[in-house]
């Protein structure tokens, strides 16, 4: 079979080819830029030499890349897919080293995926969320439960002061934002009301408006959140970054368990602190409804205490009390749950700090609609 | 063999992580008061093996015995006794962050026994001394070098007299002058307090100056198991390969 076509793909000073019957002579450079043109051409050149022996000569060739090896292979492999022998020949030595060097490892093929249905998908998504998220939270809830009630029992499980610490961490440090805010949510629940509460000659209703909503609901609420941005996220980076340096898997080799050691002062100190904070926040959010009180609607602080008597029972007190146990628990074992779930170095523990805030925010909204619900 | 009694054994070890084999068949064994080094590339399993040997990670394959322990099935009550009895050396220190060197070390004393704390701070100063670190206790681990911080942590990991040591990678990041008196740091404590060490490691230069023997790691394969000085004179190409290229450069 006698086949002459030549080509210089790019440039003519760079790269040549040319076919000479069976034998293809590469001649000069033959590096990145060359090989798809060529392998393109040669690839279309083949199908005459069907059941026959090719030959790829590099005598003339000044240098290769391994691009141009790759090239050589993939023709060559491309030519048995053909039936056609291809065998390649001469070369310098530095060319042959580099055929060498660079040897095509034919890449696994890829095979193609099998269509799942979607509803097995939803299934298998569904099945992750459950095993990975829903059952690893409650098993991390019942250890954290356990080892909180039976290590009041016991004194040697964590370091003497550790739950004076995380209670001031938690708790003592949070006082002033939560009463500054609690303040300014009493003030402004209490001067949305006054025009609508005047309206009707209701204006001694602003005392039970701003006590109820501030005992049952704001304050719990607002503390909670507050809490959550502040110390859940801080809980969740801590634990983080105990994990990616190996705090955790040393204290595990020292005999110490890290939910006793870490996460349970953590609960303690939370669940002490987080009702007081509630009290102090309910107290300051009744003191910016008082003074909105007395500046719109002339209700003199005595006036507005002998209400507050008659309107508020003690079930309300209690209920944003027991609310803000529960809430406390929340954000401890989010903030937990998320720093030992963290991956691997630095973006891990900001990955899983931010998700430990926005799902403890989220799950004290829920729990506070639920429990909304309950006590209604 | 420096002694005859076995303190690891370790048979037929497999592990498998995403349908990924990291550890494939790993058998091997360590004496009593002597220096085995687990070493080998970057990825070739060797952290995750530590972690099997330390009941870190569920044995899924194989067995694993530690001081007579078999770790595969072994009480979470009877792996905290284990614990005692062996220290732990981290790449990166494994120190509390929150606490002081002298606390971070007097940690496993205070939790474990009922000694005086005024005991507590004689023993861990003596601990602190012997590892060359003087008035450290009352520093946080943030405010030490990577050598003071390496050494910290390895006074802890003995403060309970261990009669066994993990050591992972201790010479990570450390200068060549630091990681030789690192080295001659732990062939001391193992002459004066007889302690048998497993150190994972890929700096030739260490490995040479104080292992007894070697479990040579290759894609989660062992490839060569025996006296430090037959590795140097492996025919496997790969084992020959990392010495010749790594003491080329000592």
């Amino acid at each position: 079979m006698k086949n002459t076509s030549k080509g210089s793909p790019t440039n003519q000073s760079d790269f040549e080819y040319e076919w000479n019957e069976n034998i293809l002579f590469l001649r000069k450079h033959m590096t990145l830029p060359h090989i798809e043109e060529l392998i393109g051409k040669v690839l279309k050149d083949l199908p005459k030499f069907h059941g026959s022996t090719v030959i790829i000569n590099l005598d003339n060739l000044d240098s290769i890349d391994s691009a141009g090896v790759t090239g050589i292979y993939y023709l060559q492999e491309k030519s048995a897919e053909k039936k056609i022998n291809c065998r390649i020949e001469g070369g310098s030595d530095s060319i042959r080293e580099k055929l060498e060097i660079f040897r095509y490892e034919k890449p696994e093929i890829l095979q193609k995926p099998v269509k799942i249905p979607y509803l097995a998908l939803l299934g298998d998504y569904l099945y992750y969320i459950y095993y990975e998220y829903i059952l690893a939270f409650f098993t991390l809830t019942a250890n954290v439960v356990y080892w909180s009630v039976t290590d009041i029992f016991k004194s040697k499980t964590t370091r003497k002061g550790e739950f004076y610490n995380q209670a001031v961490n938690i708790g003592v440090n949070a006082v002033y934002i939560v009463v500054a805010m609690a303040f300014i949510i009493g003030l402004v629940l209490a001067l949305q009301s006054v025009a609508q509460l005047r309206n009707f000659g209701a204006n001694i209703f602003i005392v039970d408006l701003t006590v109820i909503a501030m005992m049952r609901e704001m304050g719990p609420l607002i503390t909670a959140i507050l809490v959550a941005g502040r110390s859940g996220s801080a809980i969740a980076a801590e634990i983080a970054t105990m994990k990616v340096t190996s705090e955790l898997d040393a204290l595990k080799t020292m005999g110490l368990n890290p939910v006793r050691f870490v996460i349970v002062p953590k609960m303690h100190g939370s669940i002490i602190t987080m009702p007081f904070l509630t009290i102090l926040a309910d107290l300051f959010g009744i003191l910016g409804g008082m003074l909105i009180a007395y500046l719109y609607l002339d209700i003199i602080p005595t006036v507005f205490i002998n209400r507050m008597g008659e309107s508020l029972y003690n079930r309300d007190i209690l209920i944003g009390i027991f609310k803000s146990f529960v809430f406390a628990s929340l954000i401890v074992l989010t903030g937990s749950f998320f720093g030992l779930r963290v991956g691997e170095g630095a973006e891990g523990v900001g990955k899983v700090t931010t998700l430990a805030v926005v799902v403890a925010i989220s799950l004290v909204i829920v729990a506070d609609s639920i429990l909304g619900l309950m006590f209604y | 063999m420096k002694g005859n009694h076995r303190i690891i054994e370790v048979k037929g070890l497999s592990a498998s992580f995403d349908d990924r084999r990291i550890l494939d068949n790993i058998s091997f064994m360590a004496y009593e008061k002597e220096i085995l080094v687990i070493l080998g590339g970057s990825g070739s399993g060797k952290t995750t093996l530590l972690k099997h040997l330390l009941g870190l990670y569920n044995i899924q394959e194989g067995t694993v015995s530690v001081l007579g322990k078999n770790v595969a099935d072994i009480e979470e009550s009877d792996l905290k006794k284990l614990y005692l009895k062996m220290g732990v050396f981290y790449q990166n220190g494994g120190l509390l962050n929150s606490l002081t060197v002298g606390e971070n070390v007097s940690l496993p004393l205070e939790m474990h026994t009922n000694l005086d704390e005024n005991i507590i701070r004689y023993i861990v100063n003596l601990k602190l001394e012997l590892v060359n670190l003087k008035e450290v206790f009352d520093l946080y681990p943030s405010q030490l070098s990577g050598g003071m911080l390496k050494r910290a942590a390895l006074a802890r990991a003995m403060v309970m007299d261990p009669p066994l040591l993990f050591c992972d990678e201790p010479g990570a990041g450390l200068d060549p002058v630091s990681l030789a008196s690192l080295d001659e740091l732990l062939l001391n404590l193992k002459k004066q307090l007889g302690i048998s060490m497993i150190i994972i490691s890929h700096e030739v230069a260490s490995i040479l100056r104080i292992a007894d023997r070697a479990v040579f790691l290759h894609e989660g394969k062992v490839i060569f198991f025996g006296p430090i000085g037959e590795a140097m004179n492996s025919k496997n190409p790969i084992v020959k390969e990392f010495f010749s290229k790594a003491t080329f450069n000592i």
